[in-house]
């Protein structure tokens, strides 16, 4: 069960039986928007806040996911979930909907394999049948909480990166038909010092990397085992500060098997300077995209590496230094072991 | 301030924040000036024949135009903010729109609308002035400032 110090090898090897992903407009426009479940074109959803569009994005996730596994919300035993508001009040409201047992996560952008960690440790432990977890992230939600208002104008940094609108769910089970969840290994919170909240990457890309390798001392294998390692919202200059470390340290990882979430879902030209970020970047793009990918047989092992940062508004005015954190899952999908 | 920062860092951290920095990419500072400079003197530009405009067909003068021209140009800075087109034309001016009075205006509408969500009182009232509050403090103080010097150079310095 326990390997080494911080990974977990799940025996029962957990199923995502099925996901849900919600995307907004600016996704609806980006290179992936064909892996959402649903698209919205209005950032509003049709409520009279951001806050609560936000809610509804999760609701509808969570819904998504339970329909397409044919799975009532009586079912579902537990909830673990998180966003990026304060006391993640989208979350838990979404909770408050569905009505199961439920669990707060805050990770910051790692909530989503956070969510699937835990998750996958009560299922294979048996501690539930069916339970849900997943992360959500609004844009101007979340922009109002960390930085100016929407229609602010100041002019944001190359480094900076785009909050993603979207939420992505999975409903986890012992037995059914999906990929499986094999792994998990929980980061630590590394902070390397940098103060900037608007170069999030490079500030998260060693917190990426010590978890990496981290889980492959510990399960014993080395990056061939997997055919893709993806990373949450590390963007350009994380992606490539984290790749300078790894040839550092020596640990052999490839350009190719190694890409971002973030610098995924959205197409070239769209005006998100070094990529995408926020909770329901990883969620989105992981329970969506690359799922599908998984089950269209375009590869069988992926290790997913949801990139968080723990700074808060407060903190970052203090003069405080962003510390970082990394959860990474391994899921496998065909093949056998 | 930063090289303080700086001292506190370990070794290992100090290693990182030079591998990160070669990987940063930097503020494109040249580019940005110019851009600055032209849509900054754009918005000076239109706020001239606005003036002119007063001042031709109003009855105003030189010195009295100045006040109906800020104010025209604040409400079609609000404009612009409440359509969501200043923040985009403000990513590309940068301190061009930022440093005429439509970017303190800009400010001001945009804290506005952001809170409207939370009521008029807690919500417009409160937040309104979040980010033009400390320009309104600083600017009023640094006046004061400056009233005080004058006052003492031509008092007692016979200027």
């Amino acid at each position: 069960m326990l390997a080494g110090h911080r990974t977990w090898v799940f025996e029962q090897k957990p199923v995502i039986i099925s996901t849900g992903t919600v995307g907004g407009p600016f996704e609806a426009d980006g290179a992936i928007a064909e892996d959402f479940d649903l698209l919205h074109a209005d950032l509003w959803l049709k409520q009279d806040s951001y806050e609560k569009a936000h809610k509804v994005l999760f609701e509808e996730a969570c819904q998504k996911a339970m329909e397409k596994g044919g799975i009532q919300k009586e079912q579902v035993q537990f909830i673990l979930a998180g966003d990026l508001i304060n006391q993640i009040t989208p979350t838990s409201f979404a909770s408050r909907t569905i009505g199961a047992p439920y669990f707060g996560l805050f990770g910051a952008c790692s909530t989503s394999m956070e969510g699937l960690a835990l998750g996958a440790y009560i299922i294979n432990t048996k501690g539930a049948k069916y339970l849900l977890t997943g992360a959500s992230s609004h844009d101007t939600a979340v922009e109002k909480q960390f930085r100016y208002p929407t229609e602010y104008g100041g002019q944001k940094p190359p480094t900076a990166q785009w909050t993603v609108t979207g939420a992505g769910a999975a409903l986890l089970s012992d037995s059914g038909e999906g990929p499986r969840v094999t792994s998990a290994t929980i980061g630590r919170v590394i902070d390397m010092g940098l103060t900037d909240p608007f170069n999030m990457g490079g500030a998260m890309a060693p917190a990426a990397v010590d978890t990496i390798e981290a889980h492959l001392t510990e399960r014993n294998i080395d990056s061939t085992y997997y055919d893709l390692i993806v990373t949450g919202d590390l963007g350009q200059i994380g992606q490539e500060a984290s790749l300078d470390l790894f040839k550092k340290h020596g640990t052999p990882i490839s350009k190719e098997q190694y890409q971002d979430c973030g610098l995924m879902i959205y197409r070239e030209g769209q005006p998100v300077l070094a990529g995408g970020s926020g909770a329901g970047c990883s969620a989105t793009v992981v329970y969506g995209h690359l799922l599908n990918r998984m089950k269209k047989g375009e590869f069988k092992r992926m290790l997913v590496v949801a990139t968080g940062a723990l700074l808060s508004p407060l903190s970052f005015q203090q003069n405080e230094t962003i510390p970082c954190i990394a959860h990474a899952v391994s899921i496998e999908y065909g093949g056998g072991q | 301030m930063s090289n303080n920062q700086k001292k506190q860092l370990s070794p290992v951290q100090q290693e990182y924040q030079d591998i990160q920095k070669q990987r940063e990419i930097k503020r494109p500072v040249v580019k940005n000036c110019i851009k600055a400079f032209l849509i900054g003197g754009l918005i000076c530009l239109i706020g001239q024949v606005i003036q002119n405009f007063y001042i031709y067909y109003f009855d105003f003068t030189d010195q009295t135009a100045g006040n109906p021209t800020v104010g025209t140009l604040i409400f079609i800075a609000m404009l612009l903010t409440g359509f969501g087109v200043y923040d985009r034309i403000a990513q590309f001016g940068g301190a061009g729109t930022a440093v005429p009075v439509t970017g303190f205006g800009n400010a001001i509408i945009s804290a506005a609308i952001e809170h409207r969500t939370e009521g008029y009182v807690l919500g417009v009232g409160g937040n309104m002035f979040k980010l033009a509050g400390s320009v309104i403090v600083f600017g009023v103080f640094s006046a004061f400032v400056i009233a005080l010097i004058k006052t003492i150079l031509i008092q007692w310095g016979g200027l």
